[in-house]
């Protein structure tokens, strides 16, 4: 897993904005946890704002400057599997470096997902939402519809 | 839940209504008619899927706080036969492997903290890694992580962490036995590291409580509650580490169901015979989850007596009792008059073993266990007592909590966090945390009334109530 910096500079002005806005759309209720129901032209985007909007229940992801990267990849032939298996990892990665991420790239050949996360580690002035533990299987869909790919998940806080 | 899919077996038991021919499924919910009507649909879809699992031995029951959770309900009761290839289930479990509570006793009274609120709740604040993005002062190697996961509890006090006498009062003595640290993965450890010693977030708490009212004076009396009493409750589990067991042992069994073509009605219900080597691998890393969790809650009480010492001098404070309400155990029971070694299933349900069960404490011995039914942050708790019938009808199970009658999603729409700390102050209750989010998901208003459950408890013949706690300070995270 390699690790490197970048510049210090916040995200670009659109992207913080857009960022900033993640608010009530992609949640849905689930009586003790969060679901999260998002879509994007490819699974690899989908999974890409299902991150963001992951990562937007712990902080105001506009806040957060992306200075360090961490590589991820794995298999899973299981596209809807992949889906869990991609926002854990994410999750993992953030809790065991003591980072915060906003940022996400992801990309897949076959059953082969590379992917990559940024961000910075927690600063006391990051507003403070909630822990998000993990991503579970309960309600995961990962489905084309339409011309784009829409990906369900509750994850567990 | 539309009662009309249910028959009533008496004021506090239910069960599916008989299907075509008379065929009865194995389940029965606990509750009285308000909480039922309350509760989600899908906790009788959840728990008659659970109910069809290879193995049951006894009906799969829910508490009277059930509510919709992963696989199982939160509040889901089953019991797994291996001779009858019975199964084991992470899902049965739940991620929060081990949560549970830690209520503190101390010799303080109501009148010695009126005056001092803000301070405690300051100075617990200050001590207490809570919430997201919060890191443990104390950072343990792999080599000591594996020594927690194998010793529990007595690996703490081991290292300066509260005391012996401690340990005869937490489940299983401290230390779960079968821990097998290497079927934990490294990513799971790796995880917990810097996790020791830290609250979480989400219904997780530590609460300063007064006893506000006692129902049962001889029991109250065995447990040291008397009126006034200040207790302090740590409503956590086991972190990290935790849910990476669970996530990590989700997907296995999950690959494992597909590999073996297996049709489950919910994919969180994968499981694996408990006699099998993934069977036996997830009941090894459980074990070990449930000792960091054990391991856990000792760290964070000695937070509390060390902060209580400070601020109270030659304060006396010792553990009530610590109990979990998400794990699988093995134990003996009952079935058709006939004694089995079954694995009991608990998410979200407190084992409340009876007067006289070998497994309680001596001090404890001839009242039953201390069962807490923890509430929300405006509305208080219950320590309610074992009784000894709740071992035929639930396999010594109760309630464990309020349960939530909203989800966050709706009270986030309902509740702003400030407010709610404004209002909770304005009842005398403290409150800190660094989340507004957080304060609002975990509105009281956005769980059941928790009177309603711990009397519906009683009612059904769980567990018996003994004393209402109040809180004055609450951390969340």
């Amino acid at each position: 897993m390699e690790k490197r910096k970048l510049p210090e500079k916040p995200l670009p002005s659109p992207e913080r904005k857009r960022l900033s806005k993640i608010k009530g759309d992609p949640y849905f209720s689930h009586k003790a946890d969060i679901g999260i129901e998002v879509a994007g032209r490819t699974p690899e985007e989908a999974f890409v704002r299902m991150a963001e909007a992951t990562f937007f229940l712990e902080t105001d992801l506009s806040s957060v400057h992306p200075l360090q990267t961490v590589d991820i990849s794995f298999r899973e032939e299981d596209v809807e599997l992949a889906l869990p298996t991609w926002i854990n990892r994410l999750l993992s990665e953030s809790a065991i470096r003591g980072l915060v991420f906003c940022r996400f790239q992801l990309e897949r050949s076959d059953g082969d997902w590379r992917g990559q996360a940024f961000g910075e580690p927690w600063r006391a002035d990051h507003p403070r939402g909630i822990e998000v533990k993990g991503a579970t299987l309960t309600l995961l869909s990962v489905r084309r519809r339409g011309g784009f790919w829409k990906a369900r998940l509750v994850v567990d806080v | 839940m539309d009662l009309s899919l249910l028959e009533k077996l008496d004021d506090a038991r239910w069960a599916p209504r008989p299907g075509p021919g008379g065929t009865r499924e194995a389940v029965i919910l606990f509750g009285t008619e308000p909480l039922l009507v309350a509760m989600d649909e899908k906790v009788l879809e959840q728990i008659l899927n659970t109910s069809r699992l290879p193995g049951l031995a006894g009906p799969a029951m829910t508490m009277p706080d059930a509510h919709w959770g992963y696989g199982f309900p939160i509040g889901g009761v089953a019991a797994f036969d291996p001779e009858r290839e019975g199964v084991i289930s992470a899902g049965g479990v739940g991620f929060d492997i081990s949560c549970g509570i830690r209520t503190i006793w101390t010799d303080l009274t109501l009148d010695q903290t009126r005056h001092t609120g803000n301070a405690l709740a300051d100075e617990l604040f200050r001590r207490v890694p809570a919430g997201v993005g919060e890191e443990s002062p104390l950072a343990l190697s792999l080599p000591e992580m594996e020594k927690v996961m194998e010793q529990g509890a007595a690996w703490a006090v081991a290292h300066g962490y509260g005391e012996a006498s401690d340990l005869v009062l937490i489940e299983e003595g401290g230390c779960m036995a079968g821990a097998r640290p290497k079927e934990v993965s490294e990513r799971a450890k790796l995880r917990q590291q810097k996790e020791m010693g830290t609250l979480g977030s989400g219904n997780h708490y530590l609460e300063v409580q007064v006893v506000d009212r006692i129902l049962d004076p001889g029991t109250a009396r065995a447990f040291g509650l008397e009126k006034d009493r200040i207790l302090v409750s740590i409503h956590c589990g086991s972190r990290g580490l935790g849910h990476q067991v669970g996530t990590d042992f989700m997907m296995e069994f999950a690959r494992e169901a597909a590999r073996r073509g297996t049709k489950l009605p919910d994919r969180e219900l994968a499981c694996a015979p408990i006699r099998s080597t993934l069977g036996q691998a997830y009941i090894g890393a459980m074990n070990a989850a449930i000792n960091v969790a054990l391991a856990n809650r000792q760290i964070l009480s000695q937070s509390v007596r060390e902060v209580l010492s400070r601020l109270y001098p030659g304060v006396k404070v010792r553990t009530l009792y610590d109990v979990s309400h998400n794990t699988c155990k093995e134990e003996l029971h009952r079935i058709h008059g006939k004694p089995r070694r079954l694995w009991v299933h608990r998410k979200g349900a407190t084992r409340a073993l009876g007067p006289g069960h070998p497994f309680l404490p001596q001090a404890y011995r001839s009242v039953g266990q201390p069962v807490f039914v923890g509430g929300s942050m405006g509305t208080g708790s219950w320590i309610m007592a074992g009784v000894a019938e709740s071992e035929a009808l639930s396999f010594s199970s109760a309630s464990h909590g309020a349960g939530r009658a909203l989800s966050r999603h709706e009270a986030l729409r309902r509740w702003n966090g400030r407010e709610v700390k404004t209002d909770l102050e304005s009842r005398g209750i403290l409150i800190r945390s660094k989340s507004l989010r957080g304060i609002a998901e975990e509105a009281p208003g956005a769980y059941k009334d928790i009177d309603l459950v711990a009397e519906a408890t009683e009612q059904a013949g769980l567990a018996r109530r003994v004393a209402f706690l109040r809180p004055l300070v609450c951390l969340k995270g």
